[in-house]
């Protein structure tokens, strides 16, 4: 079968062709819609990755606070509740249940509620691994926060918190390049990210091999420019003589 | 705040007739794909620690190309070439079986690589000195070995693979997910069906979750 890049450049509304691929005076072509739709990629998951890290950060750090059961309790149910749901039902609690509870929530667009599910989602994940970050710490970091008079507040703020994020960036970095995998799962509440793009312009045009190679394309360079990112920041903020654990599994 | 439902349309005829059937599905996807995805997801981790170039680089391409693409272009993938390789459509259903192979092949196949790298290289050296063959040293000393200390992370993500299965919605496969939502259409009950199929969920994948911690504390060899 032949190739058809040509289709790109068409118009979707009336199929014709555009010259210099892009359209003009309100009309679209795929090219458009596709950077489009890769744009809303990318602000779902920059948007669910600050969310998740807020959260993520609390709830991992209070799940290893000192005499606190309740709040250890809370951040437990928490991390359970958000990692053992799939995603997809996730974004159908929010798209279809949370409104129905929460009159008010009737007129927040689905990209909203889709970075809510994104975002609540990943901090589970996250929070696990700044708990796991904090409790990989010796316990003599604690100790020395204490015994130079600091608050529990102070200690985690000047101590055990910034050596944990160091260890847990290798982590976080694969957490970051998950996100931008899972906003696929958009496509579900119709919001038009890639995937969306990908099954209707599919659809339209018939094109699918064509359509879905550039989409997988976009996918495979934002993963890779995060890679790159995340590589940097680790690089910048290293300690010399600190070293992390890697880690294998998860999606 | 609004908390009037009304589960009461929950009867045996609608689990038996619609959530059953979607279940029955998703578990089989789960256990086939795990099956399969450890099959060659070894092969794959025996490829990449083999050495030999011409094993290495293909499987290398493969894992890191899975890995980062969305599992649901993965599905969309499959569902418009494995018919077109075949010459014939084949099912949702079915197309979704080989995608799920294939896809975690790619994640237990990094799994298992790790597994086989925490056998000390000592025991590979004493096979190769009483004479085992690659095979031999493989199959009789690391990988049962390589499989026991990995048993914890392989079922987490089986788990992990479970609550995936619901993403074949994306080509309309009658999975779980799928006949909570018929049911709750068909019963005009969306809202009270979308939280039924969260709870299952959640019990099935914390239930079994509970079951790996508790099996890790009892088998791992090391630590």
């Amino acid at each position: 079968m032949a190739w058809d890049w040509q289709m790109f450049c068409e118009d979707t509304l009336d199929r014709t062709v555009r010259e210099g691929c892009f359209g003009t005076d309100g009309d679209i072509t795929y090219l458009d819609w596709m950077l489009s739709a890769w744009g809303w990629t990318v602000s779902v998951s920059l948007l669910a990755l600050v969310l998740a890290l807020a959260a993520g950060v609390v709830i991992g750090t209070i799940r290893t606070l000192p005499d606190s059961k309740w709040a250890v309790r809370f951040g437990n149910a928490w991390v359970e509740v958000f990692r053992n749901i799939p995603l997809l039902v996730q974004i159908f609690l929010w798209y279809h249940v949370v409104p129905a509870i929460f009159p008010a929530m009737k007129s927040v667009s689905g990209f909203v509620l889709v970075v809510l599910a994104l975002g609540f989602f990943t901090s589970a994940r996250i929070a696990e691994q700044v708990r796991s970050g904090i409790q990989a710490l010796p316990r003599g970091q604690r100790y020395a926060g204490m015994a130079v008079g600091f608050t529990t507040w102070q200690t985690y703020r000047h101590v055990l918190l910034p050596n944990a994020f160091r260890i847990i960036i290798p982590p976080l970095t694969s957490e970051t390049m998950n996100i931008f995998k899972n906003s696929s799962v958009a496509f579900a509440v119709s919001v038009t990210e890639l995937t969306m793009f990908a099954m209707q312009a599919q659809e339209e045009t018939g094109r699918g091999i064509e359509i879905y190679l550039a989409v997988t394309g976009l996918y495979i360079v934002s993963a890779f420019a995060i890679n790159r990112i995340m590589t940097f920041i680790e690089k910048r903020v290293r300690v010399p003589g600190l070293t992390a654990p890697s880690a294998a599994g998860g999606h | 705040m609004n908390l009037a439902f009304d589960f009461s349309f929950y009867s045996w005829d609608l689990v038996s007739n619609f959530i059953l059937k979607g279940l029955y599905f998703s578990v089989m996807l789960t256990l086939v794909a795990t099956l399969g995805g450890i099959f060659f997801g070894t092969l794959l981790a025996m490829m990449r620690l083999s050495g030999r170039k011409w094993l290495i680089v293909p499987a290398t391409i493969y894992v890191d190309g899975m890995r980062s693409i969305p599992l649901v272009m993965v599905i969309l993938w499959f569902f418009l070439l494995v018919p077109l390789f075949l010459g014939a459509p084949i099912g949702a259903e079915a197309s979704a079986t080989v995608t799920f192979i294939a896809f975690e092949a790619a994640y237990f196949s990094e799994i298992m690589r790790a597994g086989i790298q925490s056998i000390p290289r000592g025991q590979v050296f004493a096979g190769q000195a009483l004479g085992m063959t690659y095979g031999q040293n493989m199959r009789l000393i690391v990988l049962p070995q390589a499989f026991r200390n990995m048993l914890p992370v392989l079922l987490t993500q089986t788990i992990i693979l479970f609550q995936d299965t619901s993403l074949v919605y994306a080509i309309g496969a009658y999975d779980m997910l799928k006949g909570f939502e018929v049911a709750g259409k068909n019963y005009g009950r969306p809202i009270e069906a979308f939280i039924a199929a969260a709870v299952v969920y959640f019990v099935i994948c914390y239930s079994l979750s509970w079951l790996v911690k508790r099996m890790h504390k009892k088998i791992a060899i090391i630590h």
